[in-house]
């Protein structure tokens, strides 16, 4: 390890912190890995009917944090990159 | 009328039978009147922390089951005058106790006690459901580690379900060297994640495993350790104290030669 990197680390606490923050969030929610790789499956699915996506670009996860919308349960956020429509 | 209060953690190995030990003799210092149970059916070990294991007659389950009236099977620790222990079986299994029974157990003893302290088992099956069947309140213990957190939200989570009216956080095991080099999370940062008031900090203390080895809770000793403890027992009595200052005091000759 370089010199430099010693610096640029970031400390073990924060990471484990954020791990931490992250798998509670899916665990608070009754939302394993399994179940949201399986829900961006069918919605992928489903969408592919009628528009053309950016897969690479996907990212669906299940927040925990009270946003306006949720009402303090936990959210499901989807950014799906469109790539244009698919001409019937 | 006592209160019950159960010591539960989710994971094993965090410091559930240590902090019971402690905060019971503790309270008993205060001049409460004190009775710890072992409910980790099957794993007896409240009595070896609590060096009383010399003296088991009766267990737990014996009451349940009838075989013998509670205050046969309690244990009178001789160095303080209220302070006593129900013992766990050690052949037995969890089944042998159901939660019903448990609650019983618990409105019997509110009559003569002021505190009644449950070990709960590690885990989240039927030993946990006993040991918080009659609780009032309960203490999560933790570390400040990625596993241990981790189960103690979830059984925050089960506790909430469970509609506990009460719920308290003690992290414990906590070095301070490491949180300041920024390699462990502080006790802040534990809060912060499980969002439930704290009640207690507990610093990794040698002492602790001499005071278990001796089977001598150290609680209100000259110890880092001790004195966490105490302030545990003062908080849950309804006092407030302050958090102490966990840094570790360095001896004359490490101030004067060790390095900084």
């Amino acid at each position: 390890m370089a010199f430099a990197d010693l610096f640029r680390k970031k400390a073990s606490g924060d990471v484990a912190k954020s791990r931490l923050m992250f798998v509670l969030s899916a665990d608070r929610a009754g939302c394993t890995p399994e179940v949201i790789e399986n829900i961006k499956n069918d919605i992928i699915e489903v969408l592919s009917r009628y528009v053309e996506i950016d897969k690479d670009g996907l990212d669906i996860k299940v927040n925990h944090s009270d946003t306006e919308s949720s009402n303090g349960g936990p959210s499901l956020y989807a950014n799906i990159p469109i790539k244009g429509m698919r001409r019937k | 009328m006592g209160e019950v209060i159960v010591i539960t953690s989710g994971k094993g190995g965090v410091g559930k039978t240590t902090t019971t030990a402690n905060v019971g003799t503790g309270l008993a210092k205060l001049d409460k009147k004190v009775v710890l149970i072992d409910t980790d059916i099957g794993l007896r070990n409240l009595d070896v922390v609590m060096g009383l294991e010399n003296r088991i007659v009766y267990n737990l389950v014996d009451v349940i089951e009838g075989s013998c009236r509670i205050k046969q099977a309690l244990i009178k620790d001789k160095r303080y005058p209220n302070l006593y222990l129900l013992p766990s079986a050690q052949t037995k299994d969890k089944t042998s106790v159901n939660p019903e029974q448990m609650k019983k157990l618990c409105e019997e003893l509110k009559e003569e006690f002021d505190y009644i302290l449950m070990d709960c088992p590690a885990g989240i099956e039927q030993g946990f459901h006993n040991a918080i069947a009659g609780a009032d309140r309960a203490l999560v213990v933790t570390t400040p580690e990625v596993s241990a957190v981790r189960d103690a939200d979830r059984i925050i989570g089960l506790l909430e379900a469970n509609e506990m009216k009460q719920t308290h956080l003690i992290v414990n095991r906590l070095r301070m060297d490491m949180v300041k080099r920024g390699d462990m999370m502080s006790s802040e940062d534990v809060v912060e994640i499980l969002a439930i008031d704290l009640i207690g900090v507990v610093p990794d203390d040698e002492n602790i495993v001499v005071s278990t080895n001796q089977g001598e809770p150290l609680v209100g000793s000259d110890t880092l350790a001790g004195k966490a403890y105490m302030n545990i027992c003062h908080r849950i009595i309804g006092e407030e104290v302050p958090y102490l200052d966990l840094t570790e005091k360095k001896g004359l000759f490490s101030r004067l030669f060790g390095k900084k």
